[in-house]
């Protein structure tokens, strides 16, 4: 049996990485993501990686975009205003159909904002965040477990799309201490990575880009990437459910806000309403089929964000023509962090 | 019947898009050539960054990465990294090195990583239509300097041969042009030079290539020419700024 550890989650999360073979970091400090790149350049030189505190965002993403384009795995992580300098490089690597993993351990915004958990960089995450109408993976782990789980996940996912792919955790669920079982990397068929640059060689020429001048070239590529994008909503979104059997009422939540809103929901039961969990794990593909077949039975949902209203539209886009849709939220900053009661609250208002 | 003088085999047997008169072509050709001598078109790897030398794919027979406007460096960092064992080279133009990269350029020359950059210095932005760069000359008209540049208000041209020269990291800088036979040998010798560091493992070679602009400086491809050596040259010699190991 795999030993159960005590750690932080986003040491967890760099645990993960390097189980899941990512060999190669870059990245530069922000709080409160900075474990992961103490970690990573603590391991990876033992195993005969590179880990590289660059200059900037900026240069971090674009390397992670270099060494990606020879085939290994690499990642990058950085928390909310970091994250919106790497959005040029993620919309290039998006472009160029280039895997790789981005960790965004969000803080509160906008601008410097502070170093409280939130949950405003939903729309900058699933909507495509840099320019060009694109989509990226996107992962909302809840849990220091899911932190290590997800990001193997998301490497999988990155190589097996072709596209990078966003772990979207928050101060809470990187700096807090919970048991995880490390587990080994599950075994999954991956296409060969036939497209590298790597020299020539004797063979053909190989060419990463994302210009596209002929003639009708670049709307074929686009078209390319967004049948992507449908596959990747018919096979891979991922969500949890929980006491939505019988529930009157589905309280929705992604990441740490799930977790509040999950003790709310027992409460709540212990009140003797029935009120259920539906928790996005994917939130892009967002889990749209999961919605449509809740709402078909129970007409009203309440979904709880850390920010003052995001996620909501999707689950608007996805519920059952005639459920209603409800949002409680709190901007975040220091001492914004709703407790269970308070949203034991506006589940028994809602519930009525 | 014995053949003196090839294309080289790194080159393909296409016609360039350059304009008449550019630069850019000459310089493919010597890099080519560069490469062909050491013998590493096989496992080069080339990043191609933003403006008229992004086709890069197009010219040279080698696998290629493209890179965002100014992030080369960055690019082929990460290149280098993950493939030890490849040839990595940088081509970039001036708007892209000593503008929007100057932070790229600056980190990955002083970390010394094991790559040789190619800077093409035309004084403008070329494919954009021919704005102002960093490296525009003092009094210089472009579609954004009509007036002329202006030291006061925009600051003195960059010369980043000898500006990166001062960083640890750097084993070569040189500036070279191709305006004259003379010149041309000197490039060609140069930029085999700054391959031979990389070859060799030594570290961060530069070559700042002048170039010419007849397009967006409004000469035709003789006076272009001639521009190059007497107010490009005055104001950026030509010359080897730093040469770490004797090579």
């Amino acid at each position: 049996m795999t030993k159960r550890l005590f750690m932080k989650g986003n040491e967890a999360l760099a645990m993960a990485a390097i189980e899941a073979g990512c060999r190669y970091y870059f990245g530069y400090p922000i709080t409160p993501q900075s474990d992961i790149p103490e970690y990573m350049s603590r391991e990876l030189p033992k195993l005969g990686g590179e880990f590289i505190q660059a200059e900037s965002e900026v240069a971090s993403i674009n390397m992670l975009l270099g060494a990606s384009a020879t085939g290994v795995r690499a990642m990058t992580s950085s928390s909310s205003p970091g994250i919106s300098l790497k959005q040029e490089g993620i919309s290039y690597m998006a472009g160029a159909e280039l895997p790789g993993v981005i960790v965004n351990i969000c803080r509160s915004g906008p601008g410097l904002g502070g170093i409280d958990a939130s949950q405003a960089d939903y729309f900058q995450a699933v909507k495509g965040g840099g320019h060009g109408g694109y989509h990226i993976i996107v992962l909302a782990p809840a849990s220091v477990q899911e932190m290590y789980d997800l990001t193997m996940l998301a490497f999988d996912l990155a190589d097996l799309y072709r596209m990078p792919s966003m772990i979207l955790g928050d101060s809470v669920v990187g700096q807090m201490k919970e048991s995880v079982i490390p587990n080994k990397r599950p075994e999954r068929n991956l296409p060969p990575k036939d497209w590298v640059v790597r020299g020539k060689g004797d063979g053909e020429q190989r060419v990463v880009k994302s210009l596209y001048l002929g003639d009708g070239e670049l709307e074929a590529h686009n078209w390319k990437l967004h049948a992507r994008y449908g596959e990747l909503k018919a096979k891979e979104a991922r969500w949890e459910e929980f006491m939505l059997d019988d529930a009157e009422l589905v309280v929705t939540a992604f990441g740490s806000a799930a977790r509040i809103a999950k003790s709310a929901v027992m409460a709540a039961r212990d009140k003797g309403l029935k009120v259920g969990l539906l928790r996005p794990i994917t939130l892009y593909p967002f889990p749209e089929k999961a919605f449509l077949a809740a709402t078909e039975r129970c007409k009203k949902v309440l979904d709880i964000e850390l920010n003052a209203g995001q996620m909501v539209e999707d689950v608007r886009l996805s519920v059952a023509r005639d459920a209603e849709v409800f949002f409680y939220g709190r901007p975040p900053g220091a001492g914004s962090l709703p407790t269970p009661e308070e949203l034991l609250e506006q589940i028994t208002n809602y519930y009525v | 019947m014995q053949q003196v003088f090839k294309k080289p085999v790194s080159l393909k047997d296409v016609q360039t898009h350059f304009c008449p008169g550019c630069h850019h072509g000459t310089f493919h050709r010597l890099v080519a050539e560069a490469m062909d001598e050491f013998g590493v078109q096989k496992r080069t790897i080339g990043v191609a960054s933003v403006g008229c030398s992004v086709f890069l794919y197009g010219y040279f027979d080698i696998d290629v990465v493209e890179a965002p406007h100014g992030r080369a460096p960055a690019v082929a960092t990460g290149v280098k990294r993950a493939r030890p064992d490849a040839f990595v080279f940088t081509y970039q133009g001036d708007g892209d090195l000593a503008a929007i990269g100057t932070s790229e350029i600056i980190h990955a020359a002083n970390r010394g990583e094991d790559m040789t950059v190619i800077f093409v210095n035309n004084t403008t932005y070329g494919m954009t239509g021919g704005q102002m760069a960093p490296t525009t000359l003092v009094g210089q008209r472009t579609s954004t300097s009509p007036y002329g540049r202006n030291q006061g208000k925009d600051g003195a041209p960059i010369r980043m041969a000898e500006l990166l020269a001062q960083l640890e990291g750097v084993a070569f800088s040189a500036r070279v042009a191709v305006n004259n036979p003379k010149n041309l040998m000197d490039a060609k010798r140069q930029i085999k030079k700054a391959f031979r560091y990389q070859a060799e493992g030594k570290g961060f070679s530069f070559i700042e290539a002048l170039s010419s602009c007849p397009t967006n400086w409004g000469m035709d491809p003789i006076k272009a020419n001639e521009r190059v050596g007497t107010e490009m040259c005055a104001y950026f010699p030509l010359g080897v700024f730093k040469n770490a190991a004797d090579l």
